[in-house]
């Protein structure tokens, strides 16, 4: 497929908008942001979209392509579209900004509606010692490498039909703070994934699951809340 | 009350509801089988402790599964706020309450 042109559709404008169609030459090992950039220096310069590492490492060049939420950077255009034809688009879920790029905020502020990291120690305290074997930590250690893409935000149709549920990032999130021994208030963090429109709102679809560029399984995160929302009533606790 | 624990007694309640509900459809098969009337069922069912207990449970298990697997989808579907929707909801359960021991009360009330 290397010799030949790209059909590509390209969303342009905010919540109302069209496709824009432009013809990219296509080339060997040619990942979907290496297109969309093209597209940007050659005829469109006022197209809007973001990346920063170009290497999967960094989460902010994800976007809609072919219907699926994908990192482009790490997404190569002959594994996607076999024909040569791309149809591309924002992130599914959330307010589109402009062209490829859409407003953050909410998948954002749910995640830090799940609290943030606050510890028990203080400078003068040697740093923990956490055992890799123990299984809280290793719960963790699952669940640690989410770069807070909102690929899997994206891909949650619960999300798209609830807008107050917190989605499976911010929950996986949850799942790691209530699952780390440094954390002052683990209680506190299990009663914010137990809000309306936390754990119990997921369906378990998986789609989370299915699309994550990482790897990781929000699905068993979010699975693991509700087992330690029950746990915690039986014994009585915030739940 | 929260959502952990309508979470938990949606679980509880279908735990209860699978035996009865397995119970209830053999006996439907069983019960046609041969031919019985209606009126041959109600006077094996009239005065029945266990039918009434069996039923009435039923009934209970229902009323509280139903509504808050529905207050899920209409929360998802509709654009209800999240408090009518409750209220709806208690009202939808109790109104299940209502017919069903209505009816169980029509098949195990009233002598043979």
């Amino acid at each position: 497929m290397a010799e030949g042109t790209l059909e590509v559709r390209i969303w342009r404008g905010g919540d109302e908008g069209s496709f824009g169609a432009y013809a990219v030459p296509a080339r060997e090992n040619q990942t979907v942001l290496d297109v969309v950039t093209e597209v940007q220096r050659r005829f469109e310069p006022s197209l809007a979209y973001r990346f920063s590492c170009r290497v999967g490492v960094c989460g902010s060049c994800a976007m809609t392509i072919n219907g699926t939420p994908r990192w482009t950077c790490r997404t190569h255009v002959k594994r996607v579209a076999p024909e040569g034809r791309l149809t591309i688009e924002p992130l599914r879920n959330m307010k589109r900004v402009k062209d490829l790029a859409c407003d953050m905020d909410g998948f954002l502020d749910k995640w830090a509606s799940v609290g943030t990291f606050e510890g028990t120690a203080t400078r003068a305290d040697p740093p923990a010692a956490l055992d890799p074997a123990n299984p809280a930590r290793q719960e963790v250690d699952a669940a640690i490498q989410c770069i807070n893409c909102a690929v899997c935000y994206a891909a949650c149709d619960v999300v798209a039909w609830d807008p107050h549920y917190l989605g499976p990032a911010a929950l996986n999130r949850a799942w790691t703070l209530y699952n780390d021994a440094r954390v002052a208030d683990r209680g506190a963090v299990l009663e914010s994934a137990l809000q309306p429109g936390g754990c119990h709102t997921c369906h378990s679809h998986g789609a989370c699951t299915e699309h994550c560029p990482v790897g990781l399984s929000p699905t068993a995160s979010i699975a693991g809340l509700k087992r330690a929302s029950l746990l915690s009533m039986l014994k009585g606790g915030r739940a | 009350m929260s959502e952990a624990r309508l979470f938990a007694l949606q679980r509880l309640t279908a735990l209860v509801m699978a035996p009865l509900v397995l119970v209830h459809l053999v006996l439907i098969v069983y019960a046609v089988q041969g031919g019985l009337t209606a009126g041959e069922i109600l006077e094996r069912t009239r005065g029945s402790f266990f039918w009434g207990l069996f039923y009435g449970a039923f009934v209970l298990m229902a009323a509280i599964h139903a509504p808050i697997g529905l207050r899920n989808v209409l929360r998802e579907w509709t654009g209800l706020g999240r408090r009518p929707i409750d209220w709806l909801m208690v009202a939808f359960g109790l109104l299940l309450l209502l017919l069903g021991w209505r009816a169980v009360v029509a098949v195990v009330g009233g002598g043979a």
